[in-house]
């Protein structure tokens, strides 16, 4: 590796090697964001895609980004899409139905137009013999350093007005994100009386009691042998996720009369 | 192997981005895509530094990463609020300003 940075060979075969073996895993890492059905499946192989984007960087030299690439992107930016995916629902598969007629078809036109002309043209251009960043770092005394050298000297107003970028954004995502609350938050006094004069005064049943299982899915049977509804949480009632058992031999016309109550 | 053989690669994962922010509708999904193409452009940069031999290209990257991350935070922030106003994170469903 530290010769790869300091010496100037074009390509060793190591590299070559790492290469043809990294790039199909990522262009397919990619397609395959493109093509899950479901939405993790996209973030993880995103995610794929990502650290094999970062070895590529460290490949060239740049060991900073690449250490910055696993931090930020797999580290930070992962986490973030993975937990608005939860908080969205895992559940929310996308629909593969076309609503613009043949807008597929022109996009992939256009993909392969956009991508013809940038390959005519780096395959038409002219490169330098490729000497590496090693020289570089030499000259400023180590890679970090170089880079250190070029953010708080050459680059510095655009670091400052990246660091006012950033915390715009920090602010928008709060105001974004942030609820006003429109009533009065309700106190302990208040939510007794109003569970007094409810109609179910007493603590709803818990899941699973005398049930074949006792997971919070599984609602509780009622001593008549009939399921209580009150006993599952709102959230899975909502999904339709609840699961019905009832015990076997144990006041089964019950059972019947509260299907059809 | 030649060096520009990377970004032959970087153009194949932008393009790969570019029919993924066109074709799905999951909004999630299509930002996914945007930093795909981000990241090419990234590898892009690094790329340009070592063929030039200065660590220029680098920094871009750098600042690409930073500027990316902030994109990111605000985007999802949006998806998140038009969710909870809407029940969805597909992008054909906001359409209110459609005649």
């Amino acid at each position: 590796m530290i010769e790869l940075l300091s010496a100037a060979p074009p390509t060793s075969t190591g590299e070559a090697l790492a290469f043809w073996v990294l790039a199909p895993v990522a262009v397919v890492a990619a397609v395959m964001i493109l093509v899950s059905r479901k939405a993790v499946h996209s973030a993880l192989w995103m995610a794929t895609t990502m650290i094999v984007l970062a070895v590529l960087f460290i490949m060239q030299g740049g060991i900073f980004l690449g250490v910055v690439q696993v931090v930020v992107y797999t580290g930070a930016v992962m986490m973030l899409f993975l937990f608005v995916l939860m908080l969205v629902g895992v559940d929310a598969s996308d629909s593969f139905v076309e609503t613009l007629r043949a807008q597929r078809v022109a996009a992939i036109l256009l993909a392969l137009g956009v991508g013809g002309m940038l390959i005519a043209a780096i395959s038409r251009a002219t490169f330098p013999d490729a000497p590496g960043v090693g020289a570089a770092n030499d000259a400023a005394g180590g890679h970090v350093e170089a880079i250190a050298e070029a953010i708080f000297t050459r680059y510095v107003f655009t670091f400052e007005a990246v660091s006012v970028v950033l915390i715009t954004a920090a602010v928008g995502a709060m105001a974004l994100t942030h609820r006003e609350r429109l009533t009065p938050r309700k106190l302990q006094a208040e939510l007794s009386v109003e569970r007094m004069r409810s109609e179910h005064p007493t603590p709803y049943p818990s899941p699973g009691v005398y049930a074949q299982h006792n997971a919070v899915d599984t609602p509780a049977l009622l001593p008549d042998g009939t399921a209580s509804d009150a006993s599952v949480p709102d959230e899975l009632r909502r999904q339709g996720t609840v699961r019905h058992t009832e015990l076997e031999g144990i006041g089964e016309s019950d059972a019947d009369e509260g299907d059809q109550r | 192997m030649n060096p520009e053989n990377y970004l032959y690669l970087a153009t194949i994962l932008f393009v790969i981005g570019a029919v993924g922010v066109l074709v799905r509708r999951n909004a999630i999904v299509v930002f996914m895509c945007i930093e795909l193409m981000l990241n090419a452009s990234n590898l892009a940069f690094v790329s340009f530094a070592r063929l030039n031999g200065n660590i220029d290209g680098q920094v871009v990257a750098f600042f690409v990463m930073v500027v990316a991350a902030a994109e990111v935070v605000i985007g999802l922030a949006i998806i998140v609020t038009i969710f909870r106003t809407r029940r969805s994170a597909s992008v054909d469903d906001p359409n209110l300003l459609k005649l």
